[in-house]
């Protein structure tokens, strides 16, 4: 089973939309990450706004904080290893990003 | 209509009270007078203040804050703050100050800037606000917990909200929320629940609508009793502040007051029944300190002391408004903003001085950041080149749903756009949506006159402060899809050729001290007023009547004040025998001058 762990920057809801700015990115991301998860994904996701802990917790996380600041962010970990970095995925890339998560946790081991 | 006088009781007198109504009715006042009457019976109450302009440290001559703090001289009495802009910064400080030296600085740097928004400022003070009714261990220790709220439109979000989150949290699918991710979000639904239950439960909640004699701030507190109503407050009361009967029968300023009071409590005489209602008489000095509390439920008006009366002061010469009008229209264009406490005649002055210069030539808007405005009802008729609207909630709230939408979902598939929805439908909302309609109205004025008049103190003061929020946050960005009003805003408000600030107040005591804690706001955050304006002064009005000679007299201290201390100009209206209503009205009242009053008077 996969597991999707996304670090957003600070911001007040999932879409961002409180932010100064919308991201349609964001919000296509965040819908995808809810879907994923309904259909037995394990995602985790985190915002530096409201729980920075998470952030201090994990070393990738820390260590890329440490070296490129907020720039960083949004940080998106597979299984712990950096996917993306310092954005969200593309429509294109969200396309085979969800069909590989969704093939593994199908496929478990036998 | 004879309507008994105002005692509290406590035997009567249920766990939570909120004082409410338009500004300047004497919320601070009968909030504070009754805590005080409750606690010398033997009662343990809590006093507290939801108006981001508070002047509960002033009438208590104590030091607040966002905590309970004992009220000397009144056992069994504490009092406290919720300052929006102070719970913001303690909740940034719960959530950051841990995470120094774990954090890089620009990652604390852009965590401090999230929360430096709006939506932070509203929810920190709404928590702190439902934590205290929702929440019964945190005041357990007392009998009675008294709430002296902001005026009417402020109030009415706050306690709107409870329900609101309520509701939103019960739908919500994607598991975060501005409050904060869901999971931990379970012990604070317990306390909005129990918020909502605890406001419409009429064994535990009063809400006492505060008023004037006076037309607007009665239709007010109809309007308030009937949406609190709906949200489920039922057990309502209403209090009439300053009633007036003068023994003068030849007095024309005393006669004139009567009238008025007495014309608005006929017109208000259906909502006035429906509810239990009480009086308190005018008194002839402002309420201030635990002697002057004592005097407005009390009996006797001959034994109060008025202030000591500087005798040798001559008020000097002061403008009208149509010198400040003549001044303003050299511009061409730009914005002019009436700021000032509550009930002070900000929303009169407006009208005022957009009728003038519409009537002069100049293309004029008139517009009203206040939810609660009456601006209509105040210029009751057309003036050619004059136009006007207002900023409402729920209406700017809908359209800038249907912008972020439209603009939005080309680009993003369905599971997408419904969570976008799901997330705009989010209390929050509404805040962003506000505060674009603001900066748009002041964008209007780049080719015309727009003529602003501001919610109360407090409410403004949340503008400014989101203002500056978003001029941080807009500062780091290299893109931005924020509309040119939204990102030139702050630079308009700063430029004293573009954007004139009136401070608008009434040569009393509280509304002079709060026009200018707002003025050194408005200078920490680089705007420079234009000039002052007191309103209805009693100054020269040559009454007989005891107490109107009284209030006169204590007048000059706080016209000293302003003109002496406060203000690098300053207008001068007098007591008007009708109210101000309709164009002809308006620019009579801003044709009157000082000068004129003095000589028209003499015998």
């Amino acid at each position: 089973m996969k597991t999707i762990q996304v670090y957003d920057p600070p911001m007040c809801c999932s879409t961002g939309l409180c932010g100064t700015n919308v991201d349609p990115a964001l919000v296509s991301f965040a819908a995808l990450l809810t879907e994923l998860s309904q259909k037995g994904v394990k995602v985790e996701r985190y915002n530096l706004g409201q729980q920075p802990m998470a952030f201090v917790q994990n070393p990738t996380v820390k260590a890329l904080l440490d070296s490129d600041g907020v720039a960083a962010l949004p940080l998106i970990l597979v299984d712990g290893n950096v996917h993306a970095k310092g954005r969200y995925l593309t429509a294109e890339e969200r396309r085979g990003f969800s069909q590989s998560a969704l093939a593994e946790s199908t496929g478990a081991p036998a | 209509m004879k309507l008994p006088l105002y005692r509290p009781d406590p035997a009567q007198t249920t766990r939570y009270l909120f004082f409410t109504g338009k500004g300047g009715v004497g919320k601070t006042s009968l909030s504070c007078a009754t805590a005080l009457r409750l606690a010398e019976a033997g009662q343990r109450v809590l006093l507290v203040s939801t108006d981001p302009a508070s002047n509960l440290d002033e009438v208590l001559e104590t030091r607040l804050s966002n905590h309970p703090s004992p009220i000397a001289g009144v056992p069994g009495l504490a009092a406290m703050n919720i300052n929006p802009v102070d719970a913001a910064a303690a909740y940034r400080a719960r959530l950051i100050d841990p995470m120094r030296g774990l954090l890089p600085e620009s990652a604390l740097r852009s965590m401090e800037e999230q929360l430096s928004g709006s939506c932070t400022v509203e929810i920190a003070a709404f928590d702190e606000f439902s934590g205290l009714i929702g929440n019964p261990e945190t005041v357990s220790v007392y009998d009675h917990i008294i709430f002296d709220t902001a005026p009417t439109g402020h109030t009415l979000r706050l306690m709107s909200l409870a329900k609101a989150w309520d509701q939103f949290l019960d739908q919500n699918t994607s598991g975060t929320s501005c409050l904060g991710p869901l999971a931990g979000l379970g012990k604070q639904r317990a306390v909005y629940e129990a918020t909502v239950r605890t406001l419409s439960d009429a064994s535990a909640t009063t809400l006492v609508l505060v008023s004037r004699p006076q037309s607007a701030a009665l239709r007010e507190a109809e309007r308030t009793s009937k949406e609190l109503h709906a949200l489920g407050v039922t057990h309502q009361c209403l209090i009439i502040n300053g009633i007036f009967e003068t023994n003068c029968p030849d007095d024309e300023t005393a006669q004139a007051m009567e009238r008025r009071g007495q014309a608005a409590l006929d017109a208000a005489k259906d909502f006035i029944e429906r509810v239990p209602s009480f009086v308190v008489p005018l008194r002839p000095i402002n309420i201030l300190g635990l002697a002057g509390l004592s005097v407005l439920l009390g009996h006797d008006n001959a034994a109060t002391p008025i202030p000591e009366v500087p005798s040798a002061w001559t008020p000097p010469a002061m403008e009208g408004l149509d010198a400040l009008v003549a001044d303003i229209e050299r511009q061409g264009n730009g914005v002019i903003m009436t700021m000032g406490k509550g009930g002070v005649g900000k929303t009169t002055i407006a009208a005022a001085i957009a009728v003038r210069l519409a009537r002069r030539g100049h293309p004029v808007h008139l517009s009203t950041t206040d939810p609660a405005a009456h601006v209509a009802q105040t210029l009751a008729g057309q003036v050619d080149g004059l136009t006007l609207s207002r900023i409402d909630p729920a209406a700017e709230t809908a359209a800038y749903q249907a912008e972020v939408l439209t603009a939005q979902s080309a680009s993003m598939d369905a599971a997408g756009r419904a969570l976008l929805e799901e997330d705009l439908r989010s209390p929050c909302t509404e805040e962003i949506a506000v505060f674009r309609a603001f900066a748009r109205e002041v964008a209007r004025g780049t080719d015309r006159f727009v003529v602003l008049d501001t919610a109360p103190t407090g409410h403004t003061l949340l503008l400014l402060d989101a203002s500056e929020a978003y001029n941080r946050e807009l500062q780091r960005q290299s893109r931005s899809t924020q509309p040119e009003s939204v990102l030139r805003l702050l630079e308009r408000l700063r430029d004293p050729a573009f954007t004139r600030i009136l401070l608008v107040t009434l040569p009393e005591a509280t509304p002079v001290h709060e026009a200018s804690a707002l003025q050194d706001d408005l200078r920490r955050a680089h705007i420079q007023p234009f000039a002052w304006v007191i309103n209805q002064s009693l100054l020269h009005s040559g009454s007989c009547d005891p107490l109107l000679r009284r209030r006169e007299e204590a007048e000059h201290r706080y016209l000293r004040e302003v003109v002496e201390n406060h203000a690098s100009r300053t207008a001068w209206l007098p007591w008007q025998p009708d109210e101000p209503v309709g164009p002809d009205a308006l620019a009579h009242l801003a044709a009157t001058t000082l000068a004129r009053t003095v000589s028209g008077t003499s015998p």
